[in-house]
């Protein structure tokens, strides 16, 4: 906090630094072919190579595929950006710009979220051109895909605080942490049907609230009333931010 | 550049603080190891002031405490006024820096690399958009502007660091190691460029360097800083004048010598050089050690080629107070 301005003035400028950050964050880092195209086949085929084959109508598939679309690409450069920016030896500058280290991780998450939510409309549109399936609740719709995006986003500022300037080491962490919550969120198989063992791991993904507002949203049977799921991805996401915030401030006292 | 604000020390709050820089007992421990031990120096408004010492001294890590990029483990700093602890946002927004082998985005062109940090200091787009384009054409930057910066040479991205560090109006500038590895020409131009900004506009500048001449040149006072603790701080001349001793003359004759100059100085230490037709001799009175020997080369049928006495160099200020473990030396004014 500045003492020459009241703290409504410094937050307000943080915010502002925030999307200077966002922006940078997406000309460099997201607005490139090779980003983009990964960043929606892979998770559309990653789960095309589940559900074909399978007796599953078509529609039903809609949701998984968008929370997978969404989980991927809002997850995906986050946790290198920190790294990246580290090896690139630009992160002692941006760090020691009046932007405080909340403003830099704050961008890092709304550029990832921005992203992640972006990406989400192909998957979303090819589901409702191809198959049956139809968007019955659009509040929920949005509010899935945004708090999605966000707590994915966020998600991956946390796996970014690992103070390495290897950007292998974080995506070694990142996929370790990222690829078995697929397999528990629902995703593939409705919660309602997992062994209630595998249920209570995935009450602990937020991958499983995102996967559930959306079925909500396309009509499909939902396993929690929606505004729980809202509620789990409202609390993972200010969780994340908060652990993301405390590890990264860690890892710069220790620096 | 013709409205650049001079730096006129308002910032401060009472808008009489001289000091720019005060750090007071910084301390940075890395585990067992202490790399910088209770430093305590202030720096002046509109001073160029040198932070010298050798790999390993210190030096890096002080200049990421003040910029707060490191915390320190003990001890604190103002940066034009504000604690850079308790007032961290306000301090950084006072400063420019440019961190020690640091790059600009690779991937961005030179002028959005400056308007980036433009925008990360706040200001308004008339004021970067004229501000970005009167850097980048002092730094010879302006035919390049659509350049990305992964087509710059080295010399070239220092000089784009050197103006996203200066795009934000700072009242202090870091430069840590800012013409390291660099071309003359580069070099020259971020030396005359930073110069030239102290002298008009009143910045102040904390420069870290391994170039002794460069410090020489640039800066105001300089501060050695050896194995973590600060060993002198003081004018450039008033440290050359702390070891008299090391005043010499240098003698150069038409041909080698087959014996020693003798002068009456028995503290003088004489070192052949150039092949065995040079001389150095090192004496409190190198004027009357230049006398002696041209009246020794004249006895023995000698001639002189050249003659010159010198002063000692900050390089061997250097040398004194960081092979021995020295007390800190505070100027006193």
């Amino acid at each position: 906090m500045s003492r020459d301005h009241p703290a409504a003035v410094v937050w307000a400028r943080q915010a502002r630094l925030a999307l200077v950050v966002a922006k940078k964050d997406a000309m460099i880092y997201y607005l490139k072919a090779p980003v983009m195209t990964f960043g929606l086949i892979f998770p559309v085929f990653f789960f095309l190579a589940f559900a074909i084959g399978r007796a599953v109508p078509s529609d039903a598939l809609v949701p998984g595929m968008l929370a997978m679309a969404l989980f991927f690409s809002a997850s995906a450069v986050g946790p290198l950006i920190t790294p990246w920016e580290r090896q690139a030896r630009t992160y002692e500058r941006l760090a020691t710009s009046p932007a405080s280290l909340e403003a830099i991780l704050l961008g890092d998450l709304l550029a990832a979220a921005a992203f992640g939510a972006a990406i989400s409309v192909v998957p979303l549109g090819l589901g409702l051109m191809l198959t049956p399936a139809r968007v019955v609740a659009p509040g929920w719709l949005m509010v899935g895909v945004v708090l999605g995006a966000v707590v994915f986003g966020a998600l991956g500022v946390l796996l970014a605080a690992r103070g390495t300037d290897a950007p292998s080491e974080v995506m070694m962490l990142s996929n370790l942490v990222r690829l078995p919550l697929i397999f528990v969120s629902g995703v593939f198989v409705p919660l309602a049907h997992l062994p209630s063992w595998s249920q209570w791991v995935g009450f602990l993904s937020p991958l499983s609230y995102c996967v559930d507002l959306l079925r909500t949203s396309l009509g499909e049977t939902a396993f929690f009333p929606p505004w729980i799921s809202a509620g789990a991805l409202i609390a993972f996401a200010a969780g994340f931010v908060t652990l993301a915030a405390f590890f990264h401030r860690r890892q710069r006292r220790t620096a | 550049m013709s409205d650049w604000p001079v730096d006129s020390g308002t910032s401060s709050g009472d808008g009489t603080n001289p000091i720019a820089i005060e750090a007071q007992g910084l301390t940075r421990r890395y585990g067992p190891t202490t790399a910088v031990d209770h430093v305590s120096f202030s720096v002046r408004r509109g001073e160029i002031f040198g932070f010298l010492g050798p790999n390993g001294a210190g030096k890096s890590t002080t200049v990421r405490m003040l910029t707060g990029y490191v915390a320190p483990s003990e001890g604190t700093a103002t940066l034009d006024g504000h604690d850079i602890l308790t007032d961290a946002l306000a301090a950084r927004q006072r400063v420019g820096v440019v961190p020690e082998e640091a790059s600009v985005y690779q991937d961005l062109t030179v002028w959005q690399n400056v308007m980036l940090m433009a925008e990360l200091y706040t200001v308004t787009r008339a004021r970067r958009n004229r501000y970005g384009l009167d850097l980048l054409t002092l730094f010879g930057l302006a035919e390049r502007k659509s350049d990305k910066g992964r087509n710059l040479s080295k010399g070239l991205r220092q000089r784009l660091m050197l103006c996203m560090a200066l795009v934000g109006e700072p009242a202090i500038l870091f430069l840590d190691e800012p013409t390291t590895g660099l071309d003359v020409a580069s070099a020259h131009v971020i030396r005359e460029t930073i110069g030239r900004l102290n002298r008009e506009r009143g910045l102040t500048v904390f420069l870290t360097t391994h170039n002794l001449d460069e410090a020489n040149e640039l800066c105001h006072r300089v501060a050695i800083i050896d194995r973590g603790r600060l060993a002198a701080v003081d004018t450039p001349h008033a440290l050359r004048g702390t070891i008299e001793a090391r005043r010499s003359v240098e003698v150069i004759f038409a041909e080698p010598l087959t014996a020693l100059p003798e002068i009456n100085d028995p503290a003088a230490e004489t070192e052949p050089f150039a092949g065995g037709t040079g001389v150095r001799i090192f004496t409190g009175t190198p004027g009357r050690a230049a006398q002696e020997i041209g009246v020794w080369a004249t006895r023995h049928g000698l001639r002189i080629e050249s003659i010159a006495t010198r002063a000692p160099s900050l390089e061997d200020v250097f040398l004194a107070i960081t092979a021995p473990r020295a007390p800190v030396r505070e100027a006193r004014r």
